[in-house]
């Protein structure tokens, strides 16, 4: 039931649990709100979505929402949302990660993920530091920003998410800021109806720690550093990578229709043990 | 009109930076919880295009289509 006074999208929000734990001006929100407007876009049927995470601020985000979900150990929600994929193929399953989740400890079950091409919609939140638990330096924190384990600057290389993974083979990879709310609407809209593994980037802000910590104090000193730094795809292809140092690279990376792992799995039974697999539904046959 | 809900919004702004017609001001005053939450003071402006309900971090604001 929708209501007069209420946001368009809390009609897929638990509202007992609101407001919500996130600090004043954190990113997940609005990637919460820019979810709902991406699977309205792509039509797809709100029962049939299940939301995976890991353990992150991020990661609290299906906690908030009136939907089926897991709530899993750290790094690991691809690897449970594989195993409930297949499972159930029917399910539109989305995964909710960090960057400290996905890159971090559970870097390897990302690019498996990718590599397998399963048909999963995995939303990266990254806000380059680890903002659960004080401000630490994270795989994705930019040379020369500061936080809590880092305070002469990261020296180490970051990873650049959305090559890794178009690199690791996944169909469909974009990455956007939290300041481009209406394109990465567009993007998740794009992610769920694509059929593999999709995976989408988000920069986001982190006011409390990576602002804090690298003189942007308040979220909009963030959200402006993130517009004004920003540069699409398109663009940067035509610039050396001189001119691209501190810039964020938004824009689509790979867009291409490639065998979906469930899929194929299930046609592989079929052909040897010639019926369709249905494991799932053994347990009501009798009903 | 545009609806703010109070016990939601944590006033970060975002709105009043990001409308592109200038809809919010900030407020001078907090309110019982010390949190500064925007008035949308010129909404004659407004165009309803919803970037502020799709960019509110709280899901706090509420634009409605038809007007009165």
């Amino acid at each position: 039931m929708e209501e007069a006074n209420e946001s368009p999208f809390m009609k897929y929000m638990r509202k007992d649990r609101l407001p919500h734990i996130f600090c004043a001006g954190c990113g997940n929100g609005i990637v919460l709100n820019t979810f709902f407007k991406g699977m309205e876009m792509a039509e797809v049927d709100f029962d049939n979505v299940v939301m995976v995470s890991g353990i992150g601020c991020s990661s609290r985000i299906p906690g908030y929402v009136k939907c089926d979900s897991l709530h899993t150990t750290h790094g690991r929600p691809i690897s449970f949302a594989s195993g409930l994929k297949l499972g159930n193929p029917e399910l539109d399953v989305v995964v909710f990660s960090g960057d400290g989740d996905a890159a971090a400890i559970g870097g390897n079950h990302l690019i498996h993920g990718a590599r397998r091409n399963m048909d999963l919609t995995v939303i990266c939140i990254n806000n380059s530091i680890y903002g659960m638990t004080g401000g630490q330096i994270s795989p994705t924190s930019p040379q020369g920003s500061y936080g809590t384990t880092a305070p002469y600057g990261a020296f180490e290389r970051p990873f650049d998410l959305a090559e890794l993974v178009s690199a690791a083979g996944a169909s469909y990879v974009a990455r956007w800021t939290t300041a481009h709310a209406l394109q990465l609407s567009n993007s998740i809209k794009k992610a769920l109806e694509n059929k593999g593994f999709s995976f989408v980037e988000v920069i986001s802000q982190c006011p409390t720690y990576y602002g804090r910590k690298n003189k942007m104090r308040s979220p909009l000193d963030m959200m402006r550093w993130m517009k004004e730094n920003s540069i699409n795809k398109r663009k940067a292809d035509t610039m050396d990578s001189e001119e691209l140092a501190g810039k964020l690279v938004v824009g689509e990376f790979v867009n291409k229709a490639e065998r979906e792992f469930s899929q194929e799995l299930y046609d592989l039974v079929e052909e040897k043990y010639g019926k369709k697999s249905d494991a799932i539904k053994s347990a009501y046959r009798d009903d | 009109m545009i609806k703010l809900d109070p016990n939601l919004c944590k006033g970060c702004s975002i709105c009043t930076e990001f409308c592109p017609k200038g809809v919010y001001e900030d407020s001078k005053t907090p309110d019982k919880k010390g949190v500064y939450v925007p008035i949308p003071k010129n909404q004659e402006k407004c165009t309803k295009c919803n970037l502020c309900a799709l960019m509110c971090p709280d899901q706090a604001i509420k634009v409605d289509e038809n007007d009165e």
